[in-house]
């Protein structure tokens, strides 16, 4: 399964730059019936930037995806969006946010291309088809094009959600572990790809265990315990020393429910 | 570069409910309301000429539905009122007011029988009434059962909007759809044998106003439980959040 | 991405997973016939009584296997989450409850027609003469059994016991419909070749039926898609 990865951007777009989302989160907190997933979160995440976040399971850190995704309001505080200085409606937002989620959100009964083709369809991408084909080949899947997802394995699955959360040229991307069923091969691929996408201007947020396949890629590392900002490297600071601590504490201990 | 843990406020409570639910003076007003009722349907009204003493039943009957029908308004109000505002507390007020609305409906429907078998000689007739009633029943029943088959709160309190809802507005389709059908096949109908004394429609309204303070008295003390509740899980929450 | 557009996405998306397996509809398709089958055992199907009990056991018929048709309309996106998957796209909500609106709809009027004629067959019921009268009364019905019990899939998608919830809350709800369906239909078998009052009153009481639950799942639906 050999991906040659594309020199040039992905897609069509060969003006290069997705010009990436600047995102702030203003006291953000949200609740779960009576369990508090996330406390008072304030943060910025400047264009271009790309944030590992890193915690155990529980921490907060896809509840901060997902708000980010837009998938569930903040019980309290507020989430905005910024191209530049200019404000994003969140309605407007939506069309420029990729997601790779901890589910694969794809469907079983439809083929490969099919599911891409409705996704390219939702999000008001012209030339829907041509746009999944295109999508396709990046992740190696081009000649299972017409197989349905139902008989693809976790590692295909994964690669197929990834061409859908790429397929409308996102200025922001989030991953939930994304990496999780990729053997080595494809892990590496992932952390080129997420690299390619940084350096073409692409915001990049992603939750990790702070395993090192996509370490080259980030910018800056920032640690949740109990939905709280524990460490944060900064926007211009090296988020090496988190990264490690993250991989040290995170090796063997997977962290409590 | 750490963002600290504010103190938030708490999360909607009843807590401003401290203190007696029900003031002294309301709760003996309906007392009163309910004794006077009484006395007007059980000893004031005229006997009515063919059914004897067991028609005085007619009066709570009758105005245990009217009553049930606003209660299924309050859910209505409660229902839209939490889709708006998010404040749990109006979803308070729909599960009071449901609840309360059942129990009425409950009196309609065994009422009816014991109203029935004296005079006409059979328990039930899917006339209008009863048959509307019954099915208000079962409406509002299943929306207590959606209740607890939804355990986080806002969780519920959102479907439950949405399917009250539904329901309340799903209240005048069937009674016409009931009427109409029983226009086309009729029934002998649990009446009131068509015209009623002016002393009658007194204490019906008088019935009417007693069960109308009862209702409220009912709903306040349930929805006084609900907002307890609520108090105790925010206790809950807040010290765990503090943890 | 206006709404028609996106439901119109997303119906075709229902169509082409439905009709790629049938599965769905296949065994929404048996389960009205054994009902009518079974209903033919509990009175005499002379052809009086055929006419008298018949459209009320098949609309009957219809509204349970539609409640239970209709809950993997919601069901089936959890699997793999794709419910988030549509809730990420820029679409309106109501789009995506539109959409499974209008291919339940075409689902359970499908099944409908393809049993319409065997009722008919079984219980000795000509349709033939009134067979326009009787597809307005099954659209204007089937508007309201699957716009409501769309919603109503993705309120017990939520709960426990949705297998039950489901007919649970649709049942009572459409108890109008049943009544309205079922005496139009009584009516048009009553008297082929008659646009009579009746039938009318019942029709224009299905239209304002579907206006108000339509309208009401419009106003309020989407909130059942937050998280």
């Amino acid at each position: 399964m050999s991906t040659p990865l594309p020199s040039s951007t992905h897609g069509a777009a060969s003006n290069g730059r997705s010009s990436g989302l600047r995102l702030q989160f203003s006291e953000v907190e949200k609740r779960y019936g009576m369990r508090l997933a996330l406390r008072g979160i304030t943060l910025e995440i400047k264009a271009g930037e790309c944030v590992a976040l890193v915690g155990h399971n529980g921490s907060g850190k896809t509840t901060l995806l997902k708000i980010a995704a837009q998938l569930t309001r903040p019980s309290r505080g507020k989430i905005a969006f910024y191209t530049g200085e200019s404000p994003v409606s969140l309605d407007d937002v939506k069309s420029r946010v990729g997601m790779v989620a901890h589910h694969t959100l794809l469907y079983e009964e439809l083929t490969a291309e099919e599911n891409l083709i409705f996704f390219a369809k939702l999000f008001g991408l012209a030339d829907p088809a041509g746009k999944a084909r295109q999508a396709l080949q990046p992740v190696g899947l081009a000649d299972r094009a017409s197989d349905l997802v139902r008989t693809f394995s976790r590692g295909m699955r994964q690669r197929l959600s990834i061409a859908r959360a790429l397929l409308a040229s996102p200025g922001l991307l989030l991953l939930d572990e994304a990496g999780t069923g990729l053997d080595p091969e494809g892990q590496e691929w992932l952390g080129a790809t997420i690299e390619r996408l940084r350096d073409s201007g692409c915001t990049i947020v992603m939750s990790t265990h702070g395993r090192n396949e996509t370490q080259g890629a980030v910018t800056r590392a920032i640690r949740l315990e109990g939905g709280k900002i524990t460490h944060d490297s900064g926007a211009g600071g090296n988020p090496k020393e988190i990264l490690v601590m993250a991989a040290v504490r995170d090796s063997g201990e997977e962290g409590p429910v | 570069m750490a963002t600290g843990a504010q103190t938030q406020a708490p999360p909607q409570t009843g807590a401003s409910a401290a203190g007696a639910v029900i003031s002294a003076p309301s709760l003996l007003g309906v007392f009163l309301l309910l004794a006077a009722a009484s006395y007007g349907a059980l000893i004031w009204a005229p006997t009515e000429a063919t059914m004897g003493l067991v028609q005085r039943i007619f009066y709570f009957h009758v105005s245990s539905a009217w009553t049930g029908f606003v209660s299924f308004i309050l859910v209505f109000i409660g229902s839209v009122a939490y889709l708006r505002t998010r404040a749990l507390k109006w979803d308070w007020l729909s599960v009071a007011s449901a609840e309360v609305g059942v129990a009425f409906f409950t009196v309609v429907l065994v009422t009816g029988p014991i109203w029935a078998k004296p005079v006409w000689g059979i328990w039930w007739t899917w006339d209008a009434r009863l048959t509307s009633s019954f099915l208000l029943w079962v409406l509002f029943v299943s929306y207590l059962v959606l209740r607890t088959l939804v355990e986080e709160p806002e969780r519920r309190a959102l479907v439950s909007a949405v399917f009250g809802i539904f329901a309340t507005l799903d209240i005048p389709l069937v009674y016409f759809s009931i009427w109409w059908f029983r226009t086309q096949h009729p029934q002998p109908v649990i009446g009131d044998g068509g015209k009623l004394d002016p002393r009658m429609g007194w204490v019906l309204l008088l019935t009417w106003a007693a069960l109308l303070g009862v209702m409220a008295v009912l709903i306040r003390l349930r929805y006084r439980l609900e907002a307890l509740r609520a108090e105790v899980d925010a206790v809950r929450m807040e010290s765990s959040r503090s943890a | 991405m206006t709404l028609t557009r996106a439901a119109g996405v997303i119906l075709a998306k229902e169509l082409r997973t439905e009709f790629r397996s049938r599965q769905l509809l296949g065994t929404t398709a048996v389960f009205v016939l054994i009902v009518i089958v079974l209903f033919s055992f509990t009175f005499n199907p002379t052809s009086d009584e055929a006419r008298r009990f018949g459209p009320g056991l098949l609309w009957l018929a219809f509204l349970f296997a539609g409640s239970l048709m209709l809950q993997s309309s919601f069901l089936r996106e959890q699997t793999n989450d794709t419910l988030a998957a549509l809730r990420l796209a820029p679409i309106e909500p109501f789009g995506i409850i539109a959409g499974k609106m209008a291919a339940n709809f075409l689902f359970l009027l499908l099944v409908e027609i393809i049993l319409l004629p065997i009722f008919a067959a079984l219980y000795n019921v000509a349709i033939l003469p009134v067979l326009g009268q009787l597809l307005t009364i099954l659209i204007l019905g089937t508007v309201g059994l699957a716009s409501t019990g769309t919603v109503f899939s993705a309120i017990a998608a939520q709960a426990r016991l949705r297998e039950l919830l489901l007919p649970l809350l649709l049942l009572p709800v459409l108890a109008p419909v049943l009544i309205a369906s079922t005496e139009a239909t009584i009516d048009v078998l009553r008297d082929p070749g008659q646009l009579s009052r009746v039938w009318l009153t019942w029709l224009a009481f299905l239209a304002c039926f579907d206006v108000i639950f339509l309208t009401a799942a419009w106003m309020v639906g989407e909130y059942l898609l937050e998280e």
